[in-house]
């Protein structure tokens, strides 16, 4: 066994490992914290598989806002452990049907599945070394697919604006700091210096 | 011996852990040193004599609290959340040393020369917030709880505005290798670093810095006028220790930065000197000088105004900068001083 095997074993079990027990766990705080664990462990695969780049992208997406902004909230929230279990077991015999449908589904699709020859030799990872995959991106998707990153783009943008309109309120009757203003007050105009004589006073 | 080093698994691990023992150790002395001219620079500012009477000058001041650390006794809230209240402290120490695994010193004076270091840097470091958010929230109190809210939203904020900056960067240099930037700041010099053709981002990238770290201005986190020391509250003896060695780190690690991003790493300011890492030393130093001045003379920022220079300023600024950089870039203006590798840099 190699270095990468060892490596693998180590992301692989920690990852499903963190997947476990962010569902089972009892405190909602503990299950955000073993999915960010997951989430670093998959981003130790993407290393072996020799996807710096997504792994790194994984780590400050995922990790570093996405997950933060669950914890937050998490933490924020005055979640009631009993009505969460109850719910829980009423839905369960509805949650283990659905899974034992999808467990069928994905057994009958692989038992349908037939493989060519020499296909363990494809199995491995195709890593050109000649192009760091970085700029194998890069090529990608602002070179080949232009058009269609710029469109899926759009598309968030759309919904930045929606998300913005939906929620913006403008409240007339509080007060704000204007900074501009503050910085560009006269000061002959704000303030009065006056020489006080000692012992007289105004 | 030299292939049983460089062949044999056992080998391997024995030189990378040696490697490692040579950047932490040098790393971990450094920031005793440093956290001494940290506060003698804030007392000379403020006229005090600051430490000095462990050992000559005080100098042995930093290892007098450090043992002093160690042995004070464990206190554990009643109430917290045991494991997630010691994974707090180790975290933030852990996220702190392992961005300088990146970090060289030197021309490939680096442990691991990975092609995407800069990224790598940036990731671990928005794991910082974890130590923090952790810790404040495992202490089960309010202060804490608090600071470490605040301290999510203001690394967040301010991390928006760091990424976009180092773009910037990427964009001139055409890689995320700290060897190729720095390699691409060489020539003519102190006036080939980066701090000249993106001279306000330097500025940008410093103050982010400060906010990114929570460091005076900007330390609300741990404001202790409002909120006793905000997540390190309930934290005594070693884990207090961690958090303070893992800030410390953090601050020496954006001094690094600055100099590999803006001040030319190892590289020489006049032509006539040999490059070298005393170079790269120096300009940490004077990077770490400039923040605890920063540390010893600005009044901290109100916590709405931190959020509106974050959002308001820094991220239309930085963004801005990416986009006026990429044209700069691409039409090659003033032949290729954002273009470096069109100079052959």
């Amino acid at each position: 066994m190699s270095v990468a095997d060892i490596a693998f074993y180590a992301f692989a079990l920690t990852t499903v490992a963190g997947g476990l027990f962010t569902v089972l766990s009892r405190n909602p705080v503990h299950s955000v914290l073993w999915l960010i664990l997951a989430f670093l462990s998959s981003a130790g695969l993407f290393v072996l598989l020799g996807a710096e780049f997504i792994a790194m992208l994984l780590m400050i997406v995922y990790v570093g806002a996405v997950a933060v902004l669950f914890l937050f909230v998490v933490m924020m929230l005055d979640i009631d452990f009993a009505a969460l279990k109850a719910e829980m077991a009423r839905y369960m015999p509805l949650a283990l049907l659905i899974g034992v449908i999808i467990l069928i589904q994905l057994a009958m699709a692989y038992g349908a599945w037939h493989t060519s020859d020499g296909f363990q030799t494809r199995l491995a990872a195709p890593i050109d070394g000649s192009v760091e995959n970085t700029a194998a991106l890069g090529l990608l998707i602002y070179d080949k697919y232009l058009i269609l990153f710029q469109l899926a783009g759009l598309i968030l943008l759309v919904a930045m604006i929606g998300a913005i309109v939906l929620t913006l309120r403008h409240r007339q009757n509080i007060k704000r700091q204007d900074i501009l203003a503050q910085m560009f007050r006269d000061p002959a105009k704000a303030m009065e210096l006056k020489d006080v004589k000692p012992g007289q006073g105004l | 011996m030299v292939d049983f080093f460089t062949t044999t698994n056992l080998g391997i691990l024995l030189l990378t852990l040696g490697q490692c023992l040579l950047v932490l150790v040098p790393l971990l002395v450094a920031l005793a040193f440093l956290m001494y001219a940290d506060r003698k620079v804030w007392a000379a500012v403020q006229m005090r004599k600051g430490p000095n009477i462990v050992g000559a000058f005080g100098l042995l001041q930093s290892f007098a609290d450090f043992i002093k650390y160690i042995v004070k006794e464990v206190v554990v809230p009643a109430g917290a959340d045991k494991f997630v209240f010691f994974l707090a402290p180790m975290i933030s120490f852990v996220t702190a040393v392992v961005a300088w695994a990146v970090i060289p010193f030197n021309e490939g004076w680096v442990l691991a020369d990975v092609n995407v270091a800069i990224l790598y840097v940036f990731a671990i470091s928005s794991l910082e917030v974890y130590g923090v958010v952790m810790g404040g929230w495992a202490s089960n109190s309010k202060y804490p709880f608090l600071g470490s809210l605040r301290s999510a939203a203001q690394m967040i904020s301010y991390e928006v505005s760091i990424g976009l900056i180092i773009i910037g960067v990427i964009i001139s240099t055409g890689s995320m290798n700290f060897g190729d930037i720095v390699a691409a700041q060489d020539g003519m010099g102190i006036l080939s670093w980066y701090f000249l053709p993106h001279f306000p981002m330097l500025f940008l990238f410093f103050i982010s810095a400060l906010a990114e770290t929570n460091r005076p201005p900007f330390d609300l986190p741990e404001a202790e006028s409002e909120l006793v020391a905000g997540y390190q509250v309930e934290y005594s003896s070693t884990p207090f220790l961690l958090f303070m060695i893992g800030e410390l780190t953090a601050v020496v690690l954006m001094c690094a930065l600055v100099s590999l991003l803006f001040l030319g790493g190892w590289l020489s300011p006049v032509e006539f000197l040999p490059d070298g890492i005393l170079w790269m030393i120096i300009k940490m130093v004077f990077c770490f000088f400039i923040f605890a001045m920063v540390k010893a003379i600005t009044p901290r920022y109100r916590y709405d105004q931190l959020m509106r220079l974050g959002w308001k300023v820094f991220l239309p600024m930085s963004l801005g900068w990416v986009v006026l950089v990429s044209f700069l870039a691409k039409f090659e203006v003033l032949g290729g001083f954002w273009a470096r590798w069109t100079i052959g840099g």
